[in-house]
């Protein structure tokens, strides 16, 4: 493959792992690793949006806009931490939080209204009216027992998802 | 493997998806098989997960990547045993093999332009000699670039009868395919024109047998090369076709899709397969790391260019197929005999972004249930 350090060691694997709180093994960080250089092509020690975008079926996906802005300029210790949510050793309180912050576009804890908005945009692009979107989303917020002004915090989001059994792991191929 | 009739395949006017047949037939997808019922609340709308988990799955792993990835042989030198014996393995190679090789391509060189080039200059009247002249010499210099790399080239099944209305389609694992077919028999191809001697080659002695060239940005003007294969290929005295219908490179493990070009023709198709041996050198040019140069010289210093070639039975378009269909039931016949696993899709997304046809279907399926579960009750 020929990048800049293309050879982990122990320590750095060890490095990682305490970085993401153990959500993968040591085999899966090493497999991880190879993806790694093999996203960044040019070798810059992170993998851009645009070789990101090169992956077809991340570019279909109507959310990698937005999982974009997380992951442009990830170096590998901070991509693992990234993909740890979707470690089958995650707990579920992980995953929240990590859907919290695809939500939150401006990082302060709280998602708005038009945060929730942005992303329902996302998921239906033109095939809903933005009228439409905004009655869909006022409707299902009031039954909740929310209003349009609410900001939801991360706790909002237990309650709500919690209890649905969330799934949400890929797996990591090992040789 | 049919893809389905009717309902599926999704008119539109998009070029690029007229070339495929329907994606989510082969994607792994855990949201899309199961449709949601029930009214719709707010844990639906905020449930991002299924999404999120196939963004995720994509980036850990993706079969179109894995297409394009090189697969070097396993190394053995590991002990204190093993490591001289490579090490004299590799003295060989460098030494003593690669210099007799290049001796070797030399001298062919050599004899192959001290012919052509009077046949070619002083032949010009009498078309019918010079053309099979020319062609003998081009299968003889094939010839020596395969014994170049020691290639070892088992071929199986009969030898393609030149027929006219005929088209040779084979998968493609590097440029040397088109050498390793032609030392049999006189194929014209369609090829990508490159820079540098490659190109110079193309426009020179690869013209005598009868090429066609395009450039990647003008294949979407796809009527231009369909016009080109079409008046070839209804040409009598032309050199058969060789297509490459994958249009890349890709790494003989696996195969993306045919382009439907060469099933429109109204010719017979002939398949052939084509698979290396990869014990001792793998053979998939991967054009994003080598040049064409350094890929040569790597077969050069290897022990051999071992692979196998099937002629397969010729295929005619079925009265209920399209040329769509027709072109996948031919990528299965020569997926099956190379071992190669299929993948849906193609491979100019190396070049491209996929078209936003294909989000699009996601967020219209997702809208779709979100209005339908708002009238439950």
């Amino acid at each position: 493959m020929g990048n800049t350090s293309s050879m982990l060691t122990q320590y750095d694997i060890e490095e990682v792992q305490q970085h993401c709180n153990n959500a993968f093994s040591q085999q899966e960080i090493v497999s991880l690793y190879e993806r790694f250089c093999q996203l960044d092509r040019n070798g810059g020690g992170f993998v851009s949006g645009e070789e990101f975008l090169s992956v077809p079926e991340f570019a279909v996906n109507p959310l990698s806009q937005r999982l974009l802005t997380m992951l442009d300029g990830l170096n590998f210790k901070e991509f693992v931490a990234f993909l740890s949510a979707f470690s089958p050793r995650a707990t579920v309180q992980q995953k929240i939080e990590f859907i919290v912050k695809v939500y939150d576009s401006d990082g302060n804890g709280k998602v708005t209204f038009n945060d929730m908005l942005d992303v329902l945009h996302d998921l239906t692009g033109q095939f809903i009216s933005e009228h439409q979107r905004e009655q869909v989303l006022t409707k299902v917020l009031e039954e909740a027992g929310y209003t349009k002004e609410s900001l939801l915090v991360m706790s909002d989001f237990v309650k709500i998802l919690g209890s649905s059994g969330l799934k949400m792991e890929v797996e990591v191929p090992v040789d | 493997m049919s893809s389905g009739k009717g309902g599926e395949l999704i008119p539109s006017s998009s070029e690029l998806d007229l070339d495929r047949p329907n994606i989510e037939d082969y994607l792994p997808s855990g949201s899309s098989i199961h449709e949601p019922v029930g009214k719709l609340r707010l844990c639906n709308l905020l449930d991002i997960s299924p999404t999120l988990t196939e963004a995720a799955g994509a980036i850990v792993d993706d079969s179109f990547t894995r297409c394009f990835k090189s697969n070097p042989p396993e190394p053995w030198n590991w002990n204190v045993y093993l490591f001289p014996l490579w090490w004299c393995g590799v003295v060989i190679r460098y030494l003593i093999l690669f210099p007799v090789r290049v001796i070797v391509l030399t001298v062919g060189w050599i004899i192959f332009l001290s012919c052509f080039i009077p046949v070619h200059l002083l032949l010009k009247g009498h078309d019918k000699l010079q053309k099979n002249m020319e062609r003998a010499l081009v299968e003889l210099i094939c010839s020596f670039f395969v014994a170049s790399w020691t290639g070892v080239i088992n071929y199986h099944g009969p030898r393609p009868s030149m027929r006219p209305k005929q088209v040779f389609v084979a998968n493609h694992t590097s440029m040397i395919d088109f050498i390793i077919l032609e030392q049999m028999s006189s194929f014209a191809v369609i090829m990508q024109k490159h820079p540098g001697w490659v190109g110079l080659l193309q426009s020179t002695i690869l013209e005598s047998v009868g090429c066609i060239w395009f450039n990647r940005s003008e294949a979407k003007d796809r009527e231009t090369v369909t016009k080109k294969l079409r008046e070839h290929s209804q040409g009598v005295d032309n050199n058969p076709l060789l297509i490459f219908p994958e249009g890349t490179c890709v790494n003989n493990q696996y195969s993306v899709m045919f382009k439907k070009g060469a099933f429109e023709l109204g010719c017979t198709i002939c398949p052939i397969a084509i698979k290396y041996n990869k014990i001792f050198v793998d053979a998939f040019w991967n054009s994003r790391k080598q040049s064409f140069t350094m890929h040569l010289l790597q077969l050069m210093t290897s022990w051999a260019v071992v692979c196998d070639v099937w002629y397969l039975e010729p295929q005619n378009l079925r009265p209920d197929e399209t040329p769509i269909e027709f072109a996948e039931r031919v990528r299965d016949i020569i997926s099956v005999r190379a071992g190669l696993k299929k993948v849906p899709w193609d491979g100019y997304l190396k070049y491209s972004r996929p078209s936003s046809k294909h989000r699009e279907r996601k967020q219209q399926s997702f809208a779709e249930s979100v209005l339908r579960r708002l009238e439950e009750k």
